[in-house]
């Protein structure tokens, strides 16, 4: 019971990095209906920012968090100013495969800034390698052991997803975003910026990425294929069904906790592929995901 | 500028259009006999590369470029062909069975992954495949009494009647054969109603589906289809490589095979060769270049895909018809000197299909 219990705290914590980078996904798929393959990268580059920003300049944590998301903003809007808008009003694969490309030039990108490398990197957090014992002696057997890494995930998810809710709820641009992804048409006739809209979306997007990074670089090190970890955002998007944020946040943790139960109960090999098992039995099932809407496509 | 008048029904169904097609074709043809006794050893075995990756880039170009559905987990059709073909090789089969068989059972995976191709389309096609690729990985990695898992599994010699086949400039002449016996097939399959209609079902579903096509039907046949012929280059390519290991079939060598299709072309029959000719070509380039740039930066191993990221990047933004369409460009501007006018092959842009209901 105890076991199990570690094991879907420890399952929900990478369940929360799929969430965030699914999370990413959505926001940018809401805005633009393209699908961002490179979002993964994304948050490979939010890890290596926040790494530089702590060892070589020498910034406290809160300090390379808040640099980390500044810069990955401005790289997200970068990225959709110069390589996504002119491609509007494009078939929806032109789109993917550009960002197919970006992931793939990000990966090789990174391996050839001095210092980035091809090595793998420990991000300093203060809190690595904590661990908090629970309803007994530290030591003993009777005792739930939480890792303060996994549990950072979790809090630091929680308080993100509940700042991003009274963003979109509350403040303006988060309401013209909201309006952007609804009916572009509709929103530009009220006076939003529609084009500048989805720039911050992009923005918001690649923030939220970088954090997720950040967040994961204690577990897994910082490191160039970082961003595979990203493609299981792909069946945690799904799960929930695409284009609904909720549904990132509980696929993602879906994704999360099945993966770690299946790696403890299941042969050796489930844990790599249970995400893209329990997102076909999905698409089978019902491809339109947990929260999804209807997507039948009207003539 | 040529005119072509058709006085004769053979004109239609011929397979090239004109003596001129006729000339260049055999020329090509030519070439490709004599090269033996022209190039090098090694430039010969990038040349079987090419061919080897030409079959399987024709099979994602049906998929991809003809009937609109994206592939991402192509690579597992290749292990399944490769795999296939080391087992029964291994288990004595002959050539003329065991390719026959990798083709078929790449086919029937291909199959498999269709059938949710029924239920779901677009990106969500493409995540099914993505998930089906990573499983296949997998399934290798863990079938180890077949495959040798991670540690690999050598392939024996190619003897077929009594001719060594690996021996490279046989090994040349085979993938050569085969890969022009692909692209006939390919052109005629393109012709027939089976062709049209995964055209059509490419243009738009929701039309070719009120003319009457079985939309899951050919969708099915399409995957089947493009992924037999990667069970052929899978086969190929193992006999290629000779030792093959599941990491060479991930989500990575995927991804290649889509950039390969799109730097070529999509939507050609010309791109799908184009695409691995570039590719192989500018890797040679870029080991060539190495030398001459600073060793800070031609030493780096992330040199080649940051120039091939670029190059598709470019490619997509500037030149969405890919290098076929490039070549088309240079070719419109030969033929009709000086008229050539910048808008000629200008994209049109459209308004998002959405797919939404709202």
């Amino acid at each position: 019971m105890l076991q199990l219990l570690q094991l879907i705290v420890s399952g929900a914590a990478i369940g929360c990095i799929y969430a965030l980078i699914a999370l990413g996904f959505v926001l940018i798929y809401k805005a633009t209906e393209t699908v961002n393959f490179a979002q993964g990268d994304l948050m490979m580059i939010g890890g290596f920012i926040g790494l530089s920003a702590m060892t070589l300049i020498g910034m406290p944590f809160w300090l390379a968090f808040l640099v980390t998301i500044a810069a990955m903003s401005l790289v997200g809007m970068g990225t959709e100013r110069l390589v996504l808008r002119p491609l509007l009003g494009q078939p929806a694969f032109t789109v993917v495969m550009v960002t197919i490309g970006l992931g793939y030039l990000a990966r090789g990108l990174v391996t050839m800034i001095p210092y980035w490398g091809t090595e793998t990197h420990a991000l300093p957090v203060p809190y690595k390698d904590e661990v908090i014992w629970i309803g007994g002696e530290p030591g003993s057997n009777d005792a739930l052991v939480l890792s303060v890494e996994h549990l950072v995930i979790i809090l630091a998810t929680v308080a993100l997803v509940a700042l991003l809710f009274v963003f979109f709820r509350y403040t303006r641009l988060g309401i013209a975003m909201q309006a952007t992804s609804q009916n572009q048409l509709a929103a530009f006739y009220m006076g939003i910026p529609v084009r500048r809209v989805n720039m911050m979306v992009w923005g918001l997007s690649a923030a939220i990425c970088g954090v997720a990074g950040l967040l994961l670089a204690p577990i897994t090190f910082i490191h160039a294929n970082m961003g595979f970890i990203g493609l299981k955002a792909f069946p945690a998007a799904v799960v929930g069904g695409f284009g609904s944020i909720p549904g990132a946040l509980v696929g993602g943790l879906v994704i999360g906790i099945v993966e770690s139960l299946s790696g403890f109960y299941l042969p050796e090999g489930f844990k790599d592929v249970a995400a893209y098992v329990v997102v076909l039995i999905m698409l089978v099932v019902k491809p339109n995901g947990l929260f999804g809407d209807n997507l039948t496509k009207k003539v | 500028m040529h005119f072509l008048f058709k006085t004769r029904y053979e004109q239609d169904i011929s397979l090239f259009r004109h003596n001129g097609q006729r000339f260049w074709y055999a020329l090509l043809a030519l070439a490709l006999v004599a090269a033996p006794w022209l190039l090098s050893e090694y430039t010969l075995s990038q040349l079987s590369f090419i061919g080897i990756y030409s079959i399987v880039c024709l099979g994602l170009m049906l998929l991809a470029g003809y009937t609109g559905q994206v592939s991402l987990g192509h690579a597992g059709f290749l292990a399944m062909g490769a795999y296939t073909e080391a087992y029964l090789q291994a288990n004595g089969w002959p050539f003329a069975l065991s390719l026959p068989m990798s083709a078929l059972v790449a086919g029937l995976t291909g199959v498999m992954i269709g059938l949710p191709a029924l239920r779901v389309k677009g990106m969500y096609l493409s995540i099914a495949t993505l998930a089906f690729g990573f499983i296949l990985e997998e399934v290798v990695v863990r079938a180890e009494h077949i495959t040798g898992g991670n540690s690999g599994m050598q392939i024996g010699k190619l003897i077929i009647g009594g001719i060594d086949f690996d021996d490279h400039v046989n090994f040349y002449y085979l993938v050569i054969g085969i890969a022009v016996t692909c692209v006939i097939g390919m052109l005629n399959l393109l012709r027939s109603p089976t062709g049209r209609a995964f055209v059509a079902i490419r243009d738009s579903e929701v039309s070719a589906q009120s003319m009457g096509i079985n939309l899951a039907y050919y969708k099915t046949t399409a995957f089947a289809i493009s992924a037999a012929l990667a069970g052929i280059s899978g086969a190929l390519y193992a006999h290629k490589i000779t030792f093959i290991t599941p990491d060479q079939f991930g989500f990575l060598q995927s991804i290649e095979l889509l950039m390969m299709v799109v730097i070529g072309g999509l939507g050609s029959i010309q791109g799908a060769i184009f695409g691995p000719s570039f590719w192989f070509f500018a890797q040679q380039l870029i080991v060539v270049g190495k030398d001459w740039l600073p060793s800070a930066l031609g030493q780096q191993t992330g040199l080649q895909p940051t120039i091939f990221g670029i190059i598709l990047i470019a490619i997509v933004l500037f030149e969405p018809m890919g290098l076929y369409g490039r070549w088309l460009k240079i070719r419109t501007f030969l033929q009709i000197f000086p008229f050539y006018r910048k808008g000629m092959f200008k994209r049109q842009k459209s308004y998002m299909k959405s797919e939404r209901m709202k």
